[in-house]
């Protein structure tokens, strides 16, 4: 059988790094096939290159067994390969039908343009199954629609093989469930998708053939069938992976943080927390679920000082005292630091670093008023040696202290203000996306910090839109769906469908336990 | 009568008042609706005005005056594209300097040419546009009560730019809603990753989007100096341009709304010639600077509460780089 793709000894460099390099892939018509491997092993420039956007500096293509050269997007589309990008390429001020037929009216008028695409695409729509409403404003559909839409589109341009690239970043567990039933109806119509993603249990749910990348390199082709996550997650690091982590149950003391009813309202008039109550004890870790974009970021924003409540409180109850926070009351991050509160923000590439800085004035930012820096006056010896040390500690790459932080990878940056955060042993732990961005490797040494934390006796607030996360770390689980908190549930006994439920429900749980939870430690504290 | 007869040539001087800032209104729809700020069209204007009538005096024909009012504004759209769109500057920055070029070089070029202090000579009414007279207009006028006043003052006696006008709004509708042309142009301005990944070129997209821009820009600038006047007087656009842009924001970016906010400044302007030194019981007599403030301060006083928010296309000001 002809390969619908063959790629053979593709290289591409930028500079002095080798994004590809030698890389020989061959994908069967009427099979899905996966490409995993971490951040920067030059899964997304392979497919770039597939789909024209770049070229290739050497090797050969072959589509249908016929060998080509792919100039651009254009004519990656007139040889049918599709692409579904991870941010969608869709105008959200247009209809569905708009998006679908741009680029391919067929027709300098609109009127006839739009009576030609609406028949094709009830044609396609009935035979791959996938229902969209043509006159609705794609800005208006749930991100699972909008991704089909981008499937829509790429299937109106006549794709025969279908990229995607980490499709299930932004979907709930349910939808990745349809999607995924989308997959197979296309695989069963002849439809080759190639499907790039981190997430190895998706690989294994649905995938006929993987592709493991690292370094830039192809590192090994398995059949789905015959291989498992761990030796998956072996081959894109390169040595062996704890997936599953380790933790002793945990032992949970005085409330930490209580919140009582917190409503926020955002510049735009949009209610983002909507009467929000929960807790979280010394010693455990609280989990908080939801799909992006419901409230969790203003809530940390809120609980780290930089943003302010519309009504309710919540309650710091920290060695340095019993500090509940109203409505009216002042406050802002440096005075939470000081009241032992550690805060590593969701995008902290864009609000826990200054990039022009060098990381050892990025180690201590928000701490620089501290005496063990030299304060009143910074001592630059003191910062470098305290920097090397968090380096050491949080194995940050290279460890150059003064080199220009925007020139660490990613992943660096992270463990660096991971670092900051997390060596002040702060009582309370507020922290996003702890791992977003970061490689697998590094994965397994920052959840095992958490724990530590954790098991010193900080009580720990961790957001995640990544449910193994949130599933693996969490002692307590909550949810969190349109600024309301739509459950909690016990991380040992709970699983993903349960999760995903709670994440699209619309039902109000509020913290119940709460009230007799917090009267004893904070009798003690007062007394 | 009386009443109606001044009210109708109020309405009818509004019109004329009106007609630059359609254009040049226009012309902002179509060049910030592929996402390029267009901050040039006070240059745009005010260079074509120049050049329409340099050449109109010197050729004789208001035609040939008007074809080189659209080529020189085509040009400066032109330098304002490469900068900004394949060049990839900041917008803002290269669009005032299609302002600050327009307006050192008219100056010192009509100095030079004719020796006027930055005039050009009157032309004569052969080298201009003049009112066109509907047929019937000055009969209808003396014996329709009412009617036959709103036709003779309102409707009749513009000349062919200012019909022009109108045509072009209700074409630039077309254009932007009706073809394909327009779907792509507006889908640039949203979200030009998206029309990228279909296969269409932003940047040539952008380009002819502002050749288009410059055309209407030539337009209105041919209007001020070979129709409206007969002659070329130094900044003689002063500031259109930038009411135009408060016009196409006030309209949301739509051609009717800025048509119609373009109908209310030229009001406003029309109303301002009427209201020197006249008396208003109660408050005296107004000054003339507050007539010319008040489109802008309509604009800022209704976006900021009465006709809701006004969404500038996503993409507008941002240079496109491909992504990764």
């Amino acid at each position: 059988m002809t390969p619908a793709i063959e790629l053979s000894s593709i290289n591409k460099q930028f500079g002095p790094v080798w994004a590809n390099r030698d890389i020989d892939l061959k994908i069967m018509p009427g099979t899905i096939h996966g490409i995993v491997g971490e951040n920067g092993a030059g899964k997304s420039t392979l497919m770039s290159i597939l789909y024209g956007f770049y070229t290739a500096d050497s090797g050969d293509i072959h589509v249908n067994g016929r060998k080509v050269t792919i100039r651009n997007s254009h004519h990656a589309i007139d040889l049918g390969i599709g692409m579904v990008h991870q941010h969608f390429m869709l105008v959200e001020t247009f209809t569905v039908l708009e998006n679908i037929m741009l680029g391919m009216e067929g027709g300098s008028l609109l009127f006839k343009a739009r009576s030609r695409a609406r028949k094709a695409l009830e044609e396609i729509t009935e035979k791959y199954g996938l229902n969209v409403d043509p006159d609705a404003l794609v800005g208006e559909l749930p991100v699972g629609l909008q991704q089909r839409v981008e499937i829509l589109k790429a299937l109106y341009r006549g794709a025969k093989v279908l990229i995607l690239d980490e499709p299930t970043s932004v979907l709930t567990p349910q939808e990745t469930g349809q999607l995924f039933e989308i997959l197979r109806t296309l695989r069963s119509q002849g439809v080759t998708v190639l499907i790039i993603t981190h997430k190895l249990k998706e690989i294994m749910a649905i995938t006929d053939n993987v592709s493991v990348m690292r370094g830039g390199c192809m590192v090994a082709h398995r059949q789905t069938s015959e291989t498992s996550t761990t030796e998956l997650a072996e081959l894109m690091v390169g040595r062996t992976v704890l997936l599953q982590v380790d933790k002793e149950v945990a032992v949970p003391g005085r409330t930490r943080l209580k919140v009582e009813g917190l409503s926020y309202t955002d510049e735009r008039g949009v209610k983002r927390l909507k009467d929000v109550s929960f807790h979280v004890r010394a010693g455990e870790i609280l989990g908080l679920a939801g799909v992006t974009g419901n409230g969790q970021s203003e809530l940390m924003k809120v609980l780290a000082g930089s943003l302010p409540q519309d009504s309710g409180s919540f309650t710091l109850d920290t060695s340095n005292g019993v500090y509940t926070f109203n409505v009216n009351d002042y406050r802002d991050a440096a005075m939470m630091r000081d009241c032992s509160v550690g805060h590593v923000p969701e995008n902290r590439l864009v609000q826990g670093v200054v990039k022009s800085f060098p990381a050892s004035e990025n180690a201590i930012l928000g701490y620089q008023n501290k005496e063990e820096y030299g304060s009143p006056l910074l001592d630059p010896a003191k910062i470098v040696a305290a920097t090397e040390e968090m380096m050491e500690a949080y194995d940050v790459r290279p460890r150059l202290p003064g080199l220009k932080t925007a020139n660490f990878s990613g992943g660096n940056q992270q463990k660096l203000v991971l670092a900051r955060e997390m060596m002040k042993e702060p009582e309370l732990l507020l922290i996003g996306q702890p791992t977003r961005g970061v490689d697998i490797g590094a994965i397994e040494a920052i959840h095992r910090n958490l724990i530590d934390a954790r098991d010193k006796g900080a009580a720990v607030l961790l957001v995640s839109v990544e449910l193994d996360e949130i599933m693996s770390l969490s002692d307590r689980i909550i949810v969190m769906n349109d600024g309301m908190i739509t459950g909690e549930v016990n991380a040992a006994d709970t699983n993903e469908m349960e999760l995903g439920l709670l994440m699209t429900s619309t039902n109000r749980k509020d913290d119940e336990a709460m009230a007799t939870a917090v009267e004893t430690p904070k009798a003690e504290a007062v007394a | 009568m009386e009443m109606f007869d001044q009210l109708f040539s109020l309405l009818g001087a509004t019109i004329r008042m009106a007609t630059p800032l359609i254009f040049a209104a226009m012309a902002g729809i179509f060049s910030e609706r592929s996402g390029i700020i267009d901050i040039s069209l006070e240059g745009k204007m005010l260079m074509s005005a120049f050049a329409a009538a340099v050449v109109s005096y010197e050729t004789g024909s208001p035609i040939f005056g008007l074809g080189a009012a659209l080529f020189i504004s085509m040009m400066l759209s032109l330098l304002h594209g490469y900068a900004s769109i394949t060049q990839k500057g900041n917008q803002t920055i290269s669009g005032l300097a299609v302002n600050f070029l327009a307006s050192g070089l008219t100056v010192t070029l009509g100095h030079a040419w004719y020796s006027q202090g930055g005039l050009t000579p009157a032309l004569k009414n052969e080298q201009r546009f003049t009112a066109i007279d509907l047929p019937g207009a000055e009969w209808m006028g003396e014996n329709i009560p009412v009617l036959g006043s709103f036709y003779e003052r309102v409707l009749s006696g513009h000349n062919i730019l200012v019909y022009l006008a109108f045509v072009a709004a209700a074409v630039s509708f077309w254009v932007l809603f009706r073809s394909r042309f327009g779907l792509r142009l507006r889908a640039t301005g949203e979200e030009p990753n998206a029309v990228d990944s279909a296969g269409i070129s932003v940047a040539w997209v952008r380009y002819r989007a502002i050749l288009i821009a410059g055309s209407l820009a030539g337009f209105a600038g041919a209007y001020l100096s070979i129709a409206q006047n007969a002659s070329f007087i130094r900044e003689m656009t002063s500031g259109r341009g930038y009411i135009a842009l408060a016009a196409v924001i006030f309209g949301k970016w739509h051609p009717r709304g800025a048509l119609l906010a373009c109908l209310l400044f030229g009001f406003l302007q029309a109303l301002e010639t009427r209201m020197q030194n006249v008396e208003l019981p109660l408050v005296g007599e107004l000054p003339t600077q507050l007539f010319s403030a008040i489109p802008y301060i309509i604009t800022v006083v209704l976006l900021a509460g009465f006709i809701g928010k006004a969404i500038a296309p996503k993409a507008i000001g941002r240079p496109y780089v491909k992504e990764r």
